[in-house]
């Protein structure tokens, strides 16, 4: 029952061609043939109204970039990114939502990684610590972060660095208290948390 | 995490129909705490369906009170002009649970539902009647400093719902709508959606297999206006509370004409008190009378060996966000 339900990936596996994602496309056919001329709508139920099952290929776009990968429905953004796409520089501390250092922004908004399934965030534009600096110019966060000293393992800085943009571009690092509040949600087990305050507020007072 | 077939589902009938065909599926929406009990193997589900492109948005006046969909971020809702305006405990509540990352994720419907954080319904290597109905409750005799004092039973005396928006819901007369699925939807009140543990610790709320949760209505009145939530924790921010109050008054003339009162991290469901309410209304909005309402509302307290310092520390924080509204 179990192995029937839950089968190991790391089993063998049947002819892979046949594993590949199957669709039930109901829903879109129905709203075809209720609706023949709303073909937007009919298209867009097509590509909404599916099941995937196993590994399957899902497009992602990172930092700008369209990314294609073969992933199972259970693997995480975080491990989409780290594992599928080697961007490294997100990482993987607790992987549950109690620390930070996955920390992404998903159409603007910062989110941990670690709760998300990558197949949830198709046609969302992702951008990790590796999208920040334009070229060879470091985003100003990360400039402040340098000139501040906000770290000292920097195994939590990505997820700091990504949470200090959103927190500055939702208008909630306008105190010391404020900052310290919304930054809450990443921790740093070094306690370099007044010079990543002070990284924080610096880019906020800038504007 | 086991491995799951993922469906994402435009309709409310189109998923209820998916859960259906699939007994053991999931509703999915920000996945923070369904992703979280799945890593640890607490929860296993065939299949995961998306409803994040359910039509559950928005939050508008309606002539029941405010309605907010169930889809909305607690982020959005708590920073929502009208949720502050009408509602302040209800976006106090939301602002000050979890993180800004974690608030940008979590839906409303998922937080209501969101599950205990009792460490040993969270350790499977632990017995949990809540878990494995009839396997024993380590909690009475063990460490149990975070877990209830009201409600409980000696089968379980976990705080079942361990945030806080629900807290506030309940002090407001929230009245959530559901829908099953064959479509139809119903009406619950708050008060009456969460189930005490009594010997089945294992049913939490009234929502049925496949029911979704569809929108929150609030009525509108002066003592929910005149509101605040007060949380207490272990550490300043990010933390689940020890204890916590939402409260509104509505007071004239120094005399208060209405009273709610609910507390977060001392029930086995979010607890409204009556007992507090009826001492509060119609006396002087006095600290005298803050006191005596805080302890008609733990009267039935029955802590055990780590949690008996909240008993005092839920009286204090009720008497505390009493005094903020009374001003």
């Amino acid at each position: 029952m179990q192995s029937d339900l839950f089968p190991d990936s790391d089993a063998p596996q049947p002819d892979d061609s046949s594993r590949r994602s199957f669709m039930k496309q109901a829903g879109g056919i129905l709203g075809l043939a209720l609706a023949p001329p709303l073909v937007a709508q009919a298209e867009r139920l097509t590509a909404y109204s599916k099941t995937i099952e196993g590994a399957t290929e899902v497009t992602l776009r990172v930092n700008g970039q369209a990314r294609t990968l073969r992933i199972e429905p259970r693997v995480t953004l975080l491990d989409a990114l780290r594992e599928y796409l080697d961007l490294t520089g997100t990482k993987k501390g607790c992987d549950h939502g109690q620390c930070g250092a996955c920390t992404v922004h998903v159409d603007g908004r910062r989110i941990n990684s670690c709760l998300t399934l990558a197949v949830m965030q198709q046609g969302k534009e992702i951008t990790t610590i590796e999208g920040l600096a334009q070229g060879e110019q470091l985003h100003p966060m990360q400039e402040a972060f340098i000139k501040h000293d906000g770290f000292q393992c920097g195994y939590c800085t990505p997820g700091q660095i990504m949470s200090g943009v959103a927190c500055v571009k939702e208008g909630h690092a306008g105190t010391d208290a404020q900052a310290r509040e919304w930054m809450s949600g990443n921790l740093c087990r070094c306690g370099a948390y007044a010079n990543i305050l002070a990284a924080v507020r610096e880019v906020a007072q800038r504007g | 995490m086991n491995n799951f077939s993922y469906t994402q589902a435009t309709t409310a009938k189109e998923a209820t129909r998916q859960r259906k065909d699939e007994p053991t599926a999931a509703y999915i929406a920000g996945g923070t705490t369904l992703l979280d009990l799945m890593k640890a193997n607490l929860e296993e589900h065939a299949q995961l369906i998306d409803i994040n492109l359910l039509p559950f948005k928005g939050v508008e006046q309606t002539k029941d009170g405010l309605r907010i969909g169930a889809m909305e971020r607690m982020n959005d809702v708590g920073e929502h002009a009208l949720v502050r305006e009408l509602f302040p405990a209800v976006s106090e509540s939301l602002l000050l649970a979890a993180s800004p990352q974690l608030r940008n994720m979590a839906s409303i419907g998922g937080n209501i539902l969101q599950r205990t954080r009792c460490g040993y319904f969270r350790d499977a290597a632990f017995p949990c009647n809540k878990r494995v109905p009839g396997s024993g409750c380590p909690a009475l005799q063990g460490d149990n400093h975070n877990l209830a004092i009201l409600g409980t039973s000696e089968a379980c005396i976990a705080t079942a719902y361990p945030g806080d928006l629900a807290v506030a819901l309940t002090a407001f007369d929230a009245v959530l709508t559901l829908e099953n699925p064959k479509g139809k939807q119903r009406r619950v009140p708050v008060t009456e959606f969460y189930l005490l543990p009594g010997t089945t610790p294992q049913r939490e709320t009234v929502l049925e297999p496949g029911e979704l949760i569809v929108a929150v209505t609030l009525p509108l009145t002066a003592h929910a206006r005149r509101s605040t939530y007060l949380k207490v924790r272990e550490r300043a921010s990010y933390a689940y509370a020890l204890a916590s109050a939402a409260v509104g008054l509505d007071v004239q003339s120094g005399t208060i004409r209405a009273a709610r009162v609910a507390l977060g991290g001392v029930g086995t469901r979010p607890w409204r008190s009556p007992e507090a309410e009826k001492v509060l209304t119609g006396a002087p909005a006095t600290e005298a009378t803050f006191r005596a309402a805080a302890a008609a509302a733990l009267q039935g307290a029955q802590p055990r060996e780590h949690n008996r310092y909240k008993v005092e520390l839920a009286q204090n924080t009720l008497v505390r966000a009493l005094q903020q509204v009374a001003g």
